[in-house]
């Protein structure tokens, strides 16, 4: 819904993301938001950017297998930890630069994407479910049978000559590499491949019928989703250098990346943002200040209260949501928009 | 070695069809893949032992009060959780199980930390000796119980009014209504009972292994292969598919294992469940479904 007196003239303005000067304004005062973060937040708060970046990279992925074209994934840190172990191997044992292993990561996890998503054409819903969840464990496994379960220490990342050996220069990599494949997957919706997930998500009997080829549009949407996931896995090697091990990489991973897009909404590119940020925030920010509080409060409480903590509390944020709120965040902020948009008038 | 390989398989496969029961009977009723159901046989055997070992209550006493709360539970996670859940999408129920899985292991973590301990013993340590082949009593108690339960439950789907009234709204929860039965009450009630069964065979296999919070992992890793092989709506497919997956389990560790390393038997479940997935979905005795548009 548009503002009163914003009209489309040309069909470039009806298809713009970006369309009033202020909406243009507030994105160059976000971009220099970003640019500038690191020079006023400290070390930390860079390094909470960074993760979300990352984060939201293999959010975006998994919003487009799972989101968009309605294929359950249950994998995706599985499929991170592909990229992130090809990434490993290929800069650090064959010496290959970084530029080249960031796309071998992502088409490396795309292809082990492929043959578990192979089995979408037989099979939907729990199946499908049930077939990335025996990704997950598999991948693992192998992960670790061939590199081990100690930590695995991966050179810096460096783009031609310049190393980005400290985590300001990382998190600007990782802010640019967000912003690509955010606009990569707000922009895919609008094309064919997009709106082809679409048919296939909401029936794809019907969509067959209609003439989508289903068995490539499944597989198209698992090797993008699983490619988002390789990248942000090389990232993550490259990011957390001297340690990267499968053990970071688990199911729960997996069940948190799902749980952000429900919470943001499914289906919606800002739906994944806002899911990502606001559980990453409640996850670096509010659980280290609450657990301290709840060991206070009660001392017969175990150790790792920060560490249970952050679960139940996520566990209970996507429990509810799904329950009270399943459009998500996104659909708050539409209620908010439209809200302001027609004030002071009520419809 | 190869009978003794077969007879463990059989009797470990016994205890991963009872959990997989647990799986099969929500499903069958309510078509909720129950993907925190490792979590509760997990939490369910940690209260068994604090009420065993930190409160001192004599072991039969205890089991008897776990049930009591796992059908509170059930009854609770129906109510709360899943009947707001009707009508949403799929992954919804997927998701809002395994977060309510994360929710239980972090319970777990925060009251009983990452220990691992032993239940009392209540079922004697010594192995029975059949000619060469040798048979844990544990394993054999469960094993019994499993085939119990498995001969209780199918009469109670056949002959009971509730059975056949969770047979009917396994099918089709309108017809159901309009025949005048309560999906909600009957719902609620599946959701009780599988978490009996949780609790039973949580607490069997943290009496033969340990209670620890790994032990949630056998919903994922073990209950899902079983049930997928012997199809998702299929009680005795859930006995016969955990046999099979136990002795599948137990033969790849003693042969393969030595060839590939360590842990493969740990994953060979999963591999025979993408197997199936490929080949025949439905499983042995599941029921095929024809879609249309």
């Amino acid at each position: 819904m548009r503002p009163a007196g914003t009209y489309d003239t040309t069909y470039g303005q009806d298809m713009a993301t970006v369309r009033t000067k202020a909406q243009w304004i507030m994105l160059a005062l976000f971009l220099a938001f970003l640019l500038a973060f690191p020079h006023f937040s400290g070390i930390r708060w860079t390094g909470v950017f960074s993760l979300m970046g990352i984060t939201l990279i293999a959010v975006f992925g998994l919003h487009i297998t799972t989101g968009l074209c309605g294929q359950i994934n249950l994998g995706q840190a599985a499929f991170m930890a592909v990229g992130a172990y090809t990434s490993a191997v290929l800069t650090s044992k064959l010496g290959l630069p970084f530029l080249v292993a960031l796309p071998c990561a992502g088409i490396m996890a795309g292809i082990v994407g492929l043959i578990f998503g192979a089995p979408s054409l037989r099979i939907k819903g729990f199946y499908l479910a049930m077939s990335t969840l025996a990704a997950q464990f598999i991948i693992i496994w192998a992960v670790t049978k061939l590199f081990g379960a100690a930590a695995m220490s991966v050179p810096y990342a460096s783009i031609g000559g310049f190393v980005l050996d400290t985590d300001t220069k990382m998190y600007y990599l990782i802010i640019a590499l967000t912003l690509i494949a955010g606009l990569a997957a707000l922009n895919l919706t609008r094309t064919r491949a997009g709106r082809a997930f679409t048919a296939v998500r909401d029936n794809d009997l019907a969509a067959e019928v209609m003439g989508i080829n289903l068995f490539f549009y499944k597989l198209l949407a698992f090797f993008i989703g699983c490619f988002y996931a390789g990248i942000a896995g090389s990232l993550w090697a490259h990011c957390y250098s001297f340690s990267i091990q499968p053990l970071q990489f688990t199911l729960k991973e997996s069940v948190w990346y799902l749980g952000m897009i429900v919470v943001g909404g499914i289906g919606s590119t800002l739906g994944a943002v806002l899911g990502t940020v606001s559980i990453r925030l409640l996850d670096k920010v509010f659980a280290p200040y609450i657990s301290p509080l709840l060991a206070a409060a009660f001392p017969f409480l175990r150790a790792n209260v920060t560490y249970a903590a952050g679960a139940i509390l996520f566990a209970l944020v996507i429990i509810i949501f799904l329950t009270k709120q399943p459009r998500g965040l996104a659909h708050w902020w539409q209620i908010i928009k439209t809200s302001y948009r027609l004030w002071p008038y009520a419809h | 070695m190869f009978l003794q390989f077969l007879v463990s398989g059989i009797m470990i496969g016994g205890i991963y069809g009872l959990v997989a029961l647990g799986l099969v009977l929500v499903y069958k009723s309510s078509r909720v893949l129950n993907l925190a159901h490792g979590s509760f046989l997990m939490i369910l055997a940690w209260l068994c032992w604090s009420f065993a070992e930190q409160l001192g209550l004599p072991i039969w006493l205890s089991i008897l009060l776990v049930l009591a709360i796992s059908v509170l539970a059930g009854l609770g996670v129906e109510r709360f959780m899943l009947r707001p859940l009707i009508g949403q999408p799929i992954l919804a129920v997927i998701i809002a199980t395994l977060a309510l899985g994360y929710l239980l292991e972090g319970v777990a973590i925060m009251a009983w930390g990452a220990d691992t301990k032993g239940l009392p013993e209540f079922i004697p340590r010594e192995p029975i000796w059949l000619g060469p082949v040798s048979i844990a009593q544990h394993y054999l108690w469960a094993f019994g119980i499993a085939i119990l339960l498995f001969v209780l439950l199918l009469l109670f789907f056949r002959y009971t009014k509730m059975g056949l009234g969770m047979q009917i709204v396994s099918e089709d929860q309108q017809v159901a209504r309009s025949l005048g039965i309560r999906v909600k009450n009957i719902l609620a009630q599946s959701w009780a009972f599988a978490l009996v069964i949780a609790a039973i065979s949580g607490i069997l296999f943290a009496s033969l292994n340990s209670v620890n919070n790994g032990n949630a992992l056998i919903g994922l890793t073990k209950a899902l292969p079983v049930m997928l092989l012997g199809g998702l709506e299929s009680l005795y497919g859930a006995l016969v598919g955990g046999i099979i997956v136990g002795i599948f389990e137990i033969v790849v560790g003693g042969y393969i294992d030595p060839w590939v390393g360590g842990g493969f038997s740990n994953v060979a479940p999963l591999f025979l469940m993408l197997v199936i997935l490929l080949v025949r979905p439905y499983g042995i005795f599941g029921w095929q479904r024809i879609e249309r548009i």
